[in-house]
């Protein structure tokens, strides 16, 4: 089958392509750039005028919840969430019920996952199930697929375990993904400050945040393995990564869109939709995180895309689980935020969204060339359109960006011989 | 006269002129409290859930009495557990009382923010005794109408909040509506126990309570819980006593008159000796009866507006 892509920007930071053309694919492989003509009958034409045709974004801190708690998301709605929000592959956190700390777990999920548009790479458990005691089998998870490590909803719990993860996993050139957050200071549930003060309601200090970045840089300095900090959230890490980069350490950060837009002060509405770990912070957190994506401190944005049932969220404020819904709304939030407020131009972003997370997972890039199999995300920078949880395809409902209004949304996701367009999939082979 | 508002979440953002309307109300209930039959009909009709999910006697009584007096039906609530843990969610047990008709709910809980949850799907009045440690309104307008009926006003009084500030909604809920009567609010405690940022809420600080008491006409001395991170936040209840105690000696060097309030229960040895306790300065049991008042006067008018 043809598919036709008119008039569309070609960009592609990792190879330096920026054109505008025509390009053309043939049962999943791009078969042809330039100018090119095809007839409705011979095929189905695009014509993408004002928008971008980008190596397929990438979305690396994402719960599938699947195995465990189906209820809330499975691999098929989340990869099916992801591809709705452009994504055409994500890796998906160990801390699922079993945990992804046996070879047969992670097997489990990429079999799930092997007939969809979306790619899902599993993140292997540090720790056996998460506890923070014995290393998981580090070598048959990286053998069985996993790209990566993470004890993630917890950091790792001790120092001497951390190191030994460290070393480790020099031997397969994966990096750990750290949720930093010293336990001994985590009993909040907001953010501490001035506003946490007057709600009252239990802080989370920003310096348990920094403690564990703080750590995890020295500890790679000293290992000489590969720190990836989830999720970062305080100015003060980001100095932490920054200037550590400076020092040639191993480590990336991945901002998620809440961090760099929301702040502790909407926590007034009591809104669960807005309870999520690491806790919305300050205006000044805010305004750090944009100059961390600016000047490269910031690697990598991510959505921490967290299912949580509607039950759950309507809990009591201090009982409700943490987390929001990230994949649909990430591009949108994205381009509103940091391309149309002139913070960060669109190669930037793609490089943020689709070339760092990869190449941080040792994946390759995708390439947009003649021969190479069409993995890619077309999106229009412009479009205005206003977020409906309700025709979100994730399981769950949790955000608190519904009824929002945002500027930029993918028009077509493809990969594996698949396209997702207008709420559908189809098969282009 | 009413209110500006049809429920009692908390004193952060409530006019002026509401908080005197409520105390100035109360006056009339505490004499209806000084009366042979202390019962007036006003609520006749009215059906009132108490919902507490968190261990309270005397607020709890407190509400009843003001309820009862004001001849409403009343049903309490009380459980200790989270109706989460029982594996139905908050929402849903809210919903099976407001099916029953009820006109008002009187809630207490461990989580802030759970009264202004319940308004989104409650038609019922809401009334907040005690929401974590964010705001308890009706224990900030007696401690006010304990002031001011001993001194006969608020506007100008400095008032001072001695304790565990972090965690207390009393000490909310007291800036709150102290602020917007007038009164200079300060607070004093280990510096452990004041929360970051409370100087946003226009209060001045103290860490040592002989300064407190040089500066203030009045202190509101808050209980110690004993069971909260000891060992953590304060050595020892003896430390605290010895540093922060609210004793004869330390008030003796005072010049001039001090009013002293503690919402209770009291750790007698702890936050304030048992001669102060007992002592000429304090109001602690008119604190109390004020409450009732209170009570009434909060119900009385969220019960029959428009």
């Amino acid at each position: 089958m043809k598919i036709l892509l008119k008039n569309v920007s070609l960009l592609n930071p990792d190879q330096k392509l920026d054109k505008k053309a025509d390009l053309l694919i043939e049962n999943g492989k791009i078969s042809e750039i330039g100018s090119i003509e095809l007839d409705e009958k011979d095929g189905k034409v695009f014509d993408l005028e004002g928008n971008y045709c980008v190596p397929g974004l990438f979305d690396m801190h994402v719960h599938l919840r699947e195995p465990g708690r189906e209820d809330e998301e499975t691999i098929e709605t989340g990869s099916n969430s992801a591809a709705a929000g452009g994504f055409t592959g994500i890796a998906c956190m160990p801390n699922t019920d079993p945990a992804i700390d046996s070879a047969e777990i992670v097997r489990y999920i990429i079999e799930k996952a092997s007939h969809h548009l979306v790619d899902v790479y599993p993140i292997g458990a540090v720790s056996n199930e998460r506890k923070g005691e014995t290393l998981a089998p580090l070598l048959e998870l990286s053998k069985a697929g996993a790209v990566a490590f993470s004890d993630d909803g917890v950091a790792v719990k001790t120092s001497d375990l951390l190191r030994s993860a460290l070393e480790y996993l020099k031997m397969v050139d994966a990096p750990l993904i750290e949720h930093c957050e010293d336990e001994a200071l985590a009993d909040g549930v907001m953010n501490e400050g001035a506003v946490s003060t007057e709600l009252g309601v239990p802080g989370l200090p920003s310096v348990s945040e920094d403690l564990i970045v703080m750590r995890d840089v020295l500890m790679a300095e000293y290992v000489g393995g590969k720190v990836h900090i989830a999720h970062i959230s305080t100015k003060n890490s980001v100095e932490i990564v920054r200037s550590a980069k400076l020092k040639g350490i191993k480590v990336t950060a991945e901002v998620t869109p809440h961090h760099f837009t929301l702040v502790d002060e909407s926590l007034r509405s009591y809104d669960t939709n807005l309870r999520m770990n690491p806790p919305l912070r300050t205006q000044e957190d805010v305004d750090a995180m944009i100059e961390g994506l600016k000047d490269g401190a910031i690697d990598v944005i991510a959505s921490d895309h967290a299912p949580h049932s509607l039950e759950e969220k309507e809990y009591e404020f201090i009982y409700a689980p943490n987390g929001i819904l990230g994949l649909e709304t990430q591009l949108g939030i994205t381009l509103s935020e940091l391309y149309h407020k002139k913070h960060l131009s669109l190669a930037e972003i793609v490089d943020k969204l689709s070339v760092n997370p990869r190449k941080i997972l040792g994946l390759p890039v995708p390439q947009i060339k003649v021969g190479e199999i069409a993995n890619l995300t077309v999106f229009n920078p412009d479009e205005i359109w206003t977020v409906d949880v309700k025709k979100f395809l994730s399981k769950s409902k949790n955000t608190p960006f519904d009824k929002k209004l945002l500027t930029g949304k993918p028009t077509l996701t493809i990969n594996n011989g698949q396209m997702f367009s207008q709420g559908k999939f189809e098969s282009i082979v | 006269m009413s209110l500006s508002s049809r429920h009692l979440l908390g004193l952060y953002n409530v006019p002026k002129e509401d908080i005197q309307l409520i105390l100035d109300t109360a006056v009339t209930f505490r004499e209806v409290m000084e009366r042979p039959i202390k019962k007036v009909p006003t609520l006749q009709g009215k059906t009132i859930v108490n919902l507490f999910f968190e261990n309270s006697t005397r607020t709890r009584i407190s509400f009843e009495l003001a309820q009862k007096r004001l001849s409403a039906d009343t049903v309490n609530f009380s459980t200790s557990t989270s109706s989460t843990k029982k594996g139905e969610t908050f929402k849903d047990t809210v919903k099976n009382i407001e099916a029953m008709k009820v006109d008002m709910i009187v809630v207490r809980h461990q989580s802030a923010g759970v009264p202004k949850f319940l308004t989104q799907f409650s038609d019922a009045n809401i009334i907040n005794a005690g929401d974590g440690q964010h705001e308890h309104p009706t224990q900030a307008l007696l401690d006010m109408y304990s002031i001011r009926e001993k001194l006969g006003k608020l506007a100008g009084l400095k008032v001072c909040i001695v304790g565990d500030i972090a965690h207390s909604r009393v000490a909310r809920s007291n800036i709150y509506g102290l602020k917007a009567m007038g009164a200079e609010v300060s607070v004093c405690g280990p510096t452990t126990m004041i929360p970051r940022g409370i100087e946003n809420m226009g209060v001045k600080i103290y860490n040592r309570i002989d300064d407190a008491i040089k500066n203030s006409d009045v202190l509101n001395v808050l209980r110690i819980q004993l069971e909260r991170k000891a060992g953590t936040s304060i050595p020892s209840l003896r430390e605290y006593h010895n540093f922060f105690g609210v004793t004869e000696e330390r008030l003796a060097k005072k010049e001039g008159e001090i009013l002293i309030l503690h919402p209770g229960p009291i750790n007698r040895g702890v936050e304030i000796s048992s001669e102060v306790a007992d002592g000429p300065n304090q109001v602690i049991l008119n604190q109390v009866a004020n409450g009732v008042a209170i009570r009434m006067a909060v119900l009385y008018l969220l019960g029959t507006q428009n």
